[in-house]
């Protein structure tokens, strides 16, 4: 028995060296540490011994089983770390310098230009309104002091329906439901109008590049006990500086809409060249942004308010020339011209 | 309209100022000036009055002649012209050696085998006129050698207003009213104009006009004899020239002048053919000849003058061709006067014929301008043409007057307006200098708005604060924020449900947003073999494929697709738009807020497509509102739907929009091989609907247990109806999902995993036993079996 001790360690140690993998390994284990394995069955052997042989035997056995499973755990672990190196060796090195798989989702650039002037808003306390599409005269022109046969209503070609109602030419047309919607709150509670409105208008006109029938403005008012036009200076040339994210300088000059007394015409400096001049700005180093004014005291009146308790600005910007401003966009048209290849580029902008 | 500063000056002295700094202020003050500035005259030197002394026809040119010119030297100098009205005893404007014309610089210059030592110019190369028949010919008693600028006021400063930052500022349509801008800006008088005393004339017998219509205001005239000139002066043709007006004769040279000087139009004609002035319109159309030689068709509501019954001119457009001043005139009616502008205007668009007079008279001109008007003719004519005699009175009817307009305010309401300090001094001062009488007692003002402000620009209070406030600059404001108290802003539920969409669509599922036109697009969907479906449609639209407007935003997605085939071979787009279904019981469109999308795959099979835009649904309406959508089968609607797939969409109980697949005919047309879903919902009612909250469940503590089952389905049947099997299960069943569907055959089958877990306690295998035994009792109800395994 003593000499198949020491045959079977010698056995074990030639075998260990030749269990390649773990499977092989395993197998090893099994044959002499297993059930049914060499080893096992020497410990079960020892029954049929004499006490005393059974004690010294033993002993030796006993060695042999754990110098068996030391040497296996040995091996296992030495297996387990070529195992990884084999696996480091056979890993490809990856060309990341390949194109990447770009496929996501675009918005309209409108959507995004919206969105970042409805949140310069927002953040001053302005409410965000939707107004429809569709509106009647009354909504449209009446309410905005400009009566039937006004010459207003020829600087803007219309769109009338059949039944007489109209595409609305301008988001002024939302100001009467304005007024008339905070305007309790302001009278009763003392909380001002504060609200944008942004929207698509209609124009009946042929489009070009730079003319389109249909396009985004967003008109903004305000109205409390004493808004001035020093204050209605203050919110444009803030808000503009926050939507070109630079300090932008700006103008008025005396601009003539019906629904506003005074009207004005509000210029920025250049964006190009910030107010030098250069041919962008057709060398005056102002570029013509958007009108705006102090709202006429018919508008106020209409919309329920009185004029003697309250004043307010509006101002209409157009968010389609914010867009090509700010993407470059050289063509009105591309817009609404549906096309991907235009349009998915706009991935997102914040 | 083009304005001289030369002319400006004849009514405000502006020595002194910065004339270039003044048109900036006037630009940011009053109206907007164009960008560019012309300096007339400023490329223009070494220019003379010069004699010809004699004439000689060049030996081998018919048209060049030899001349020796005096242009004030000691001696004559040689000259080739080539112009054809040369002429011995001739003065003109020449330009000697060394001379420069815009770019030219004179020089010797040998013409047929001759040298030229200067060059006479006709008016055109020296920039006057656009005349260059023949060389200038000056009749003005000058020594020759003058240089002509020193004669003629060819040096000036032009500049161009935009016309339409002047449709509420009839005063501004002539050179007097810039002049009062411009003296109020420079802090300068405004000079009165000069005139002629027409009560001078009081003795002498009236014309016989009579206005027998409302839509003329006023009607002033008189008429005049002996006139002997026939050609403007210079400096007034000049004038003329620089402001965009072509010199005719000196008559009508002078309407023309008194209009851009005062902007009252005016109009001559020859008296023997308005004996009888009727101001009247006529109850029946006629054709009516305009002295443009233009026969125009006249209506029933277009103002006319006539001769008695005779039309003579379009009040307030343009005169006939007969009663035209012509050689043999020697008596004419000079006319001035107002008329309705609505009117006006109205009857130029009718004629599509805008003038320079219909221009003016559509901002409302004053009517305290005819008379004045005329009698700045008259000293106007006297100055240049002495031989001239008025022989009738003022004859002037008054019809129409406008109210006199008085504003009053207090300082106070001036604060308010401005928000900022502007002191009792500066406003009187600046109402005072724009012609306006102001009164001030105390912090109150009482204010006389001038007629020439009063026809409908200067109505009311707030209408002083642009007068003050423009002239004081808006670039002195002293900028502020309000003071208003602060609320918290909410945010509207369609305003934040549209955003949200819009991000889950577009970085969750790669779809690209488009925006499309709110009418049909009539010729694209003729192509896809899509018909325009009947809709409320656009009265006025000019262009044939703009028409009705669309019912729903699908079609036009369609189209896109069709326009993007090649775009990529998966993609989708979706928009949210407005389209109108039929109009409400007080005839108002039905206007509907609308969420279409619409995905194109080249890759992926019909029902994978399909599917997938299903379950983009149901996660925006999960992330969105926590609610679960359901679908049921629907009808087709439309002819682009397919017939046998095609969903309504239910949500919290609701029809909100439909999910279908494409019909094969219109999909064939946009991709023989692609496969085409989309769907449309009401953005208002997915916003309006409540939104569920999260509620939490707290992870068992517990083993869970799980219990397969293998069912084999009989045809059609649908999974909601196998689910109503186990939906009324005890809550220890957690939930149920296929794990597994295959076809063996014609045989439909699924593996559906129950989930089975308490909170409370470990699950006997016996309990869970049970319901398993209940819901397969059910299921047999239904006709379906379990799968028999092996």
């Amino acid at each position: 028995m003593k000499e198949q001790i020491i045959n079977l360690k010698s056995e074990l140690e030639s075998k260990l060296g030749q269990a390649a993998d773990l499977v092989d390994l395993d197998k090893l284990r099994v044959a002499y540490l297993g059930k049914k394995g060499s080893i096992t069955q020497l410990l079960k052997g020892m029954k049929d011994l004499s006490h005393e042989e059974r004690k010294t035997l033993g002993a030796e056995v006993n060695k042999l089983k754990t110098y068996a499973a030391e040497k296996i755990e040995e091996r296992l672990t030495e297996l387990k770390e070529k195992e990884i190196e084999r696996e480091i060796a056979s890993m490809p090195k990856f060309d990341v310098t390949t194109p990447v798989n770009a496929d996501r989702g675009s918005y309209h650039p409108i959507t995004l230009v919206q969105r970042q002037c409805e949140a310069i808003f927002r953040s001053m306390g302005f409410t965000v309104e939707d107004y429809s599409e569709i509106v009647t005269d009354y909504e449209c022109f009446e309410s905005l002091n400009i009566p039937k046969h006004h010459p207003a209503r020829d600087m803007q070609d219309t769109y009338y329906l059949e039944n007489g109602q109209l595409l609305k030419s301008q988001t002024s047309a939302a100001q009467n439901a304005i007024l008339r919607k905070y305007g309790k709150n302001l009278i009763e509670n003392d909380v001002p109008i504060k609200a944008i409105f942004p929207g698509r208008c209609f124009r009946n006109e042929a489009t070009d590049a730079c003319h389109e029938n249909t396009f985004f403005q967003m008109e903004g008012v305000m109205v409390d006990k004493d808004i001035s036009i020093s204050n209605l200076i203050f919110f444009m040339k803030t808000m503009l500086s926050e939507v070109f994210r630079r300090d932008i300088k700006v103008r008025l000059r005396p601009g003539f809409f019906p629904f506003v007394e005074p009207g004005f015409e509000l210029d920025i400096s250049c964006l190009i060249c910030g107010g030098d001049g250069c041919p962008s700005c057709k060398h005056s180093g102002w570029l013509e942004l958007c009108p705006c004014g102090m709202i006429h005291p018919n508008v106020l009146k209409e919309g329920g308010i009185d004029p003697e308790k309250y004043t307010g600005f509006a101002f209409g910007l157009g968010l389609t020339r914010l867009a090509m401003m700010k993407y470059g966009i050289k063509d009105i048209r591309d817009l609404n011209s549906g096309s991907l290849k235009s349009l998915s580029q706009f991935t997102d902008d914040e | 309209m083009f304005l001289s500063m030369n002319w400006i000056q004849d009514f405000v002295d502006l020595e002194g100022v910065d004339k270039l700094e003044l048109i900036h202020r006037f630009s940011l003050s009053t109206a907007e000036v164009e960008n560019e500035i012309f300096f007339k005259g400023a490329d223009l030197s070494g220019v003379v009055v010069a004699e010809i002394k004699s004439v000689e026809e060049h030996p081998e040119s018919k048209k060049l002649h030899l001349l020796k010119v005096d242009a004030g030297d000691e001696e004559l100098i040689d000259v080739v012209c080539g112009a054809p009205n040369v002429r011995v005893g001739m003065k003109t404007a020449f330009a000697k050696i060394g001379a420069k014309l815009g770019e030219i610089e004179i020089a010797p210059r040998a013409l047929a085998g001759y040298t030229s030592y200067g060059m006479c110019c006709s008016e055109a190369e020296i920039g006057i006129s656009d005349d260059h028949s023949g060389i200038m010919e000056i009749t003005d008693e000058v020594p020759t050698g003058t240089d002509i600028k020193e004669i003629y006021d060819i040096d000036d400063i032009v500049f161009e207003v935009d016309n339409k930052s002047l449709t509420n500022r009839p005063d501004l349509w002539g050179h007097y009213g810039i002049a009062r801008e411009m003296a109020a800006l420079a802090g300068r008088p405004l000079k009165p104009l000069e005139v002629d005393d027409l009560t001078a004339y009081d003795e002498l017998p009236k014309v016989d006009m009579k206005i027998e219509d409302p839509l003329c205001q006023r009607y002033s005239c008189l008429q005049f004899e002996n006139i002997t000139r026939n050609v403007s002066p210079v400096n007034m043709r000049i004038r003329l020239f620089y402001c965009g007006m072509r010199k005719i004769n000196f008559l009508a040279d002078l309407t023309n002048y008194l209009m851009l000087e005062m902007g009252q139009p005016m109009h001559a004609f020859d008296s023997r053919k308005v004996g009888k002035i009727r101001i009247k319109r006529f109850d029946h159309p006629f054709v009516f000849r305009t002295l443009d030689g233009v026969d125009r068709n006249i209506d029933e509501n277009t103002l006319m003058i006539c001769n008695e019954d005779t039309p003579v001119a379009i009040a307030g457009i343009m005169g006939g061709l007969d009663s035209e001043i012509v050689d043999d005139t020697t008596t004419l009616t000079l006319e001035s006067a107002t008329f309705n502008a609505v009117s006006i205007r109205k009857s130029t668009v009718r004629l599509s014929h805008r003038t320079d007079a219909s221009i003016r008279y559509e901002k409302c001109l004053d009517p305290e301008m005819t008379t004045v008007a005329v009698a700045r003719f008259v000293k106007l004519l006297k100055t240049y043409d002495g031989a001239v005699t008025v022989v009738s009175s003022l004859t002037d009817e008054y019809a129409f007057k406008y109210d006199k307009v008085t504003l009053e305010f207090d300082k106070a309401f001036v604060d308010r307006y401005t928000g900022i300090e502007i002191d009792n001094d500066t406003i009187v001062n600046t109402l005072n200098s724009l012609g306006f009488e102001t009164e001030l007692d105390g912090d109150s003002f009482k204010v006389g708005v001038p007629s020439w402000r009063a026809t409908k620009d200067v109505t009311m209070k707030a209408d002083i604060i642009e007068e003050i406030t423009r002239i004081y600059g808006y670039d002195n404001f002293e900028i502020n924020t309000t003071r208003s108290p602060l609320y918290p802003v909410r945010v509207d539920a369609v305003k934040s449900s549209e955003d949200r969409i819009k991000d889950i669509l577009v970085k969750r599922y790669n779809l690209h947003e488009l925006h499309s036109y709110v009418w049909a697009y009539n010729d694209e969907m003729k192509s896809l073999g899509i018909p325009v479906e009947e809709n409320i449609r656009l009265a006025n639209a000019t262009n044939p494929n703009i028409e009705t407007i669309r019912k729903s935003i699908i079609p036009t997605q369609l189209c896109q697709l069709s326009l993007n085939s090649s775009y990529a071979p998966d993609f989708g787009i979706f928009e949210i738009g407005r389209v109108v279904n039929g109009v409400d019981e007080n005839n108002l469109c039905v206007e509907e807020k609308k969420l279409a999308i619409t995905l194109f795959s080249k890759t992926k099979d019909i029902k994978t497509l399909y599917f997938e835009l299903r379950d983009m649904l149901a996660i925006v309406a999960d992330d969105i509102k926590h609610l679960p959508l359901s679908f049921r089968e629907a009808a087709p609607n439309h002819s682009y739907e397919h017939p046998v797939n095609c969903n309504e969409i239910i949500m919290d109980g609701k029809s909100v929009g439909t999910i279908a697949i494409v019909h094969p005919t219109v999909g064939k047309k946009i991709d023989k091989k692609a496969s085409i879903v989309f769907t449309e919902i009401d953005v208002n009612a997915f916003a309006e609907a409540e939104n569920a909250s999260i509620e939490y469940e707290e992870p068992s503590k517990f083993p869970p247990m799980d219990y397969d089952l293998s069912l084999e389905l009989p045809e059609g049947m649908l999974y909601e109806r196998l689910s109503g099997c186990w939906k009324d299960s005890p809550d220890i069943l957690k939930g149920a999902k296929i794990i597994d569907t295959y076809e063996l055959g014609s045989v439909h089958s699924i593996t559906v995993r129950f989930e089975f877990s308490s909170n409370e306690r470990t699950l006997s295998s016996a309990e869970v036993q049970e319901i398993i035994d209940g819901i397969v009792a059910r299921l047999d109800g239904i006709g379906v079996r379990l799968r028999q395994v092996g």
